[in-house]
């Protein structure tokens, strides 16, 4: 690379953020990357590896009073050293020559202003458009980045607008003073899988026809392969390897990276076990390769001498069923006018089986009724109609005294962990208090002896039982609750998209542990989530939703090798990084 | 987190406030003011100080020492004239009765000789001569106990109703907004003098049933809130999903997450309720005669700053705003420490 063709140069950046009143933290330790004129590329890392905050800081929207950039650090753009600038002149940079769009659209949109006043505003600070210049202006941009009938839509409030147009809505506001740099932090993350090819797509022929730079920031190895030329892998503050992408993603020479490519579920392999990152880590260290016979685990298998290669899924003809579900349904009324009312079908008709010690996948985009017929299963929401058979009676018909014997038998896991957790409990009180209502065990000593026992099995340290949820991470955390599901044990575990806001590696370690607790204690999961890599490896059956109604019913396998509803194969089509 | 620093001591959310609380300074400021009048109030209570403000040890309205006695309008300038000025009146039914007991006052200031009343006072004197320091002491005693136990009282309802009425909703809720719409509809002093009215008599309890009362409608309404936004949270459906009581879930599991919004309010509320008290005293549905608090003397010292006596005034006001200012902004700075969103 030419030193004119930089367009960024961020050079031993290091950020510390003040906690205490001496006490700082540091978050970013010496990174330094280019960004090329004309060109894409990505940051990639999990949580906490500072890779949002490096972009951030190149925008200058890192809070002054609460962050310490080293003096050592240099942010050069476009020839200009952007840490000595004056605050007035780094601020009118931003948004004309570089701007940013974030991961949630729905909260980066004001709700009272029309997108077209939003995007108007942008044309009249930075550009001094005239009112009907503006207009016109806004109109082409959302034409270019693709909003169905702009001249309606101008005028729309960002809450008449999908998620997947809010997004198009920010990049048409990112893109609307024509920058040379469009920083992208984790722009699809919040979006469904369709809409997320889509919007990779746009930002990919926006970047080529405007011949502007993308510096885009994820935690989805498989989405840079599709757009980045490079590709810079950070962890705990530092980058781990930078390169071109095709060398990157095709030959990582750190273990890190390694790590994170194979971490990931993918579609044509259902190794045993999962490879988590300590695997990778491990190896790196000692070279020790001699646990893993039968394969090599830098391909990404993970296979033990006890098992074969790969895991057999689907459901056998002498499976017992536990639980049949029969039409269910969960309608929900919009007060409309002042009598009327309107009936939205959230779940329409649904029936399955799920057998013993077996699991059933979930599939759908946002607002497919997946997490309401878990919610409803267990009785969270009241069904509309329908029954759920376990043992020969319905649990949606019983009254709430009967079903309370029933609730230690089926029991769900959340998907925030963070959320799930009563802050103000002890994780010994979170795990004790379901055997205390439930009369489980003798007394306190046995239970918590229990207690220990199952902090043990879900692989978290007995010292965990004084502390609090917020001391631990959000792996930690989902353990936490499993442990607590298990404390009952319960027959049937419903997994609401229980591992969608983990990071790769650790997503990797909690479907190892589900996995290890079905194949000891035979549960039936009943595993929710829009993830179909994820679905394909952990699940026997696949239910694909649309719309509250079941569009395709299958077996994991033949769902995938040979989809027959026209929706799957879009789904299908939609992953990131499938040929 | 780490297995690192899961080995160090466990700290609990209230440490963790404890010690968010500990790094700021202003907080730490005013919890000493605080602590300061709750430790006046206790030695007062038991008796220890200000056990004597009765004594009448000063001359009417002896003014400040620092002031000095000759101060116009300090020292009573017109001397009133001698009681045996006054001829007995030949036509008074009661003439003899009153030359009795003329005579039996006159016996006993010979047996007690009487003290010599001081011309000033550290901090002034009132009408009857009573030390202000120690009358400000001794009012804030009332003062602030009829604030804490107020608010309390008024917190502890409004968490209750708030608690049902956020929690089941629909009917529940219906019937308590109505009740608390009817509450607020009214004005809020023609609500105290209604309660005041009805309940007729006038006492410490009676003030703190008043403000009581009358003051839980902002605590309702917050928790009410607080419950609905809390009551579909994850951790409460995982709660319902264990198998947790409805009681169980709304004071084991959600209460506790939404304390420091009554917390909060209890402090605020201690404020607002001493400020009226001293409402209600000067409108004289306050503590009895006899009892002092800053309100009564703010109500007598209505008249003495026309005459140019302003000690007790300044006295009552220094007093009650160096209290309020610090519990506001403990409450401040405890609303901070004590909020959950801990990382």
């Amino acid at each position: 690379m030419m030193a004119d063709d930089i367009l960024l140069e961020v050079s031993q950046l290091r950020i510390a953020f003040r906690i205490g009143r001496d006490t700082t933290v540091e978050a970013v330790k010496g990174v330094s990357f280019k960004v090329p004129r004309n060109g894409t590329v990505a940051l990639v890392g999990e949580s906490g590896s500072g890779k949002s905050v490096s972009s951030l800081a190149v925008m200058g929207l890192l809070a002054p009073d609460t962050t310490v950039i080293g003096p050592s650090s240099g942010i050069r753009f476009d020839g200009r050293e952007l840490l000595s600038l004056p605050a007035a002149e780094r601020r009118a940079l931003c948004g004309k020559e570089m701007a940013m769009i974030f991961q949630e659209p729905m909260s980066s949109l004001n709700p009272v202003f029309t997108v077209g006043s939003q995007i108007g505003e942008v044309l009249r600070l930075h550009l001094g458009m005239g009112r009907a210049q503006a207009r016109r202006r806004t109109l082409e941009l959302l034409d270019e980045v693709g909003i169905p009938d702009p001249a309606v839509k101008i005028d729309a409030y960002p809450s008449q607008l999908s998620g997947g147009q809010q997004q198009r809505v920010m990049i048409a506001m990112a893109i609307a003073c024509e920058p040379k740099l469009l920083i992208a932090d984790e722009p699809t993350t919040a979006l469904d899988v369709t809409i997320q090819k889509q919007i990779m797509e746009l930002i990919a022929s926006l970047q080529k026809r405007r011949a502007m730079a993308v510096l885009l920031i994820t935690h989805d190895l498989a989405l840079v392969a599709e757009i980045a030329d490079h590709v810079v892998v950070m962890r705990h503050g530092e980058v781990r390897e930078a390169g071109a992408a095709r060398q990157v993603l095709g030959e990582p020479a750190d273990a890190y990276t390694k790590a994170l490519l194979h971490c990931r579920p993918r579609l044509d392999q259902r190794p045993w076990r999962l490879p988590v990152i300590a695997d990778y880590m491990k190896e790196a260290e000692a070279g020790e390769r001699q646990r893993f016979a039968g394969g090599d685990i830098a391909e990404g298998q993970g296979v033990t001498l006890l098992h074969p290669l790969e895991r057999e899924r689907g459901y056998r003809p002498d499976d017992e069923p536990v639980l049949v579900v029969n039409n269910l349904s969960k309608s929900f009324y919009l007060r409309e006018g002042w009598f009327g009312k309107r009936e939205f079908k959230a779940v329409d008709n649904v029936s399955f089986t799920l057998a013993r010690g077996r699991t059933l996948g979930v599939v759908g985009e946002s607002g497919s009724g997946k997490t309401t017929v878990g919610l409803t299963l267990l009785r969270l929401h009241q069904a509309t109609g329908g029954s759920a058979l376990f043992e020969g009676r319905d649990l949606l018909s019983m009254t709430a005294r009967e079903f309370q014997a029933y609730k230690r038998r089926i029991q769900i896991i959340f998907q925030n962990p963070y959320a799930s957790l009563n802050p103000r409990f002890t994780v010994g009180q979170i795990l004790l208090e379901p055997m205390r209502i439930h009369r489980i065990g003798a007394d306190d000593r046995e239970r918590t002896a229990a207690a220990y026992a199952l902090l043990e099995k879900v692989g978290l340290p007995v010292a965990a039982f004084q502390r609090y949820p917020h001391e631990f991470s959000g792996g930690q955390r989902q353990r936490i609750a499993i442990a607590r599901c298990l404390t009952m044990k319960p027959e049937i575990l419903v997994c609401d998209e229980s591992v969608s806001a983990l990071d790769v590696s650790v997503q990797a370690q909690v479907l190892n542990l589900l996995q290890d607790l079905q194949d000891e204690f035979g549960l039936s999961y009943i595993f929710i989530s829009h993830d179909l890599s994820v679905v394909k490896y952990i699940a026997d059956q696949v239910m694909v939703m649309r719309q509250g109604a079941v569009v395709e019913l299958a077996g994991s396998d033949e769902l995938y090798r040979d989809p027959k509803h026209p929706y799957t194969r879009t789904l299908l089509a939609a992953i990131a990084g499938r040929a | 987190m780490t297995a690192a620093t899961l080995t160090g001591p466990p700290a609990g959310l209230w440490t963790l406030a404890w010690r968010r609380l500990r790094a700021d300074r202003v907080a730490m400021l005013s919890l000493a003011v605080v602590a300061a009048f709750l430790l006046m109030l206790a030695l007062s209570a038991s008796g220890v100080v200000a056990a004597d403000w009765e004594d009448e040890v000063g001359v009417n309205y002896a003014p400040p020492g620092f002031v000095g006695a000759g101060v116009a309008g300090a020292a009573p300038s017109v001397a009133l004239p001698e009681q045996a000025a006054l001829p007995d009146n030949p036509f008074d039914p009661l003439a003899d009765d009153i030359r009795a007991l003329k005579a039996q006052l006159a016996a006993r200031a010979d047996a007690a000789p009487a003290r010599a009343r001081r011309a000033t006072l550290p901090f002034g004197g009132d009408k009857w001569g009573h030390d202000i320091i120690k009358k400000t002491i001794k009012g804030g005693e009332t003062s602030i106990v009829v604030g804490l136990a107020a608010a309390a009282l008024a917190v502890g309802i409004g968490t209750v109703f708030g608690a049902l009425s956020g929690y089941w909703g629909g009917v529940v809720d219906d019937v308590f907004n109505w009740f608390y719409s009817i509450f607020t509809a009214i004005p809020s002093v023609l609500m105290i003098l209604a309660v005041a009215a009805v309940l007729q008599q006038r006492g410490v309890a009676t003030i703190v049933l008043i403000l009581g009362l009358t003051g839980w409608t902002g605590p309702y309404r917050l928790i009410r809130a607080e419950y609905i936004k809390h009551k579909g949270r994850e951790y409460v459906l995982a709660a319902d999903a264990i198998g947790a009581s409805h009681w169980r879930k709304m004071f084991s599991h959600i209460f506790p997450n939404v304390s420091h919004v009554a917390l909060v309010q209890l402090s605020i509320l201690v404020v607002g309720f001493i400020k009226a008290e001293v409402i209600l005293s000067f409108l004289g549905f306050g503590v009895p005669v006899g009892v002092v608090s800053w309100g009564s003397m703010l109500n007598e010292a209505q008249n003495e700053l026309i005459l140019g006596r302003w000690w007790q005034l300044t006295a009552a006001a220094i007093a009650m705003a160096l209290l309020v200012t610090a519990f506001s902004l403990l409450t401040d700075a405890l609303r901070d420490a004590l909020d959950p969103k801990v990382k």
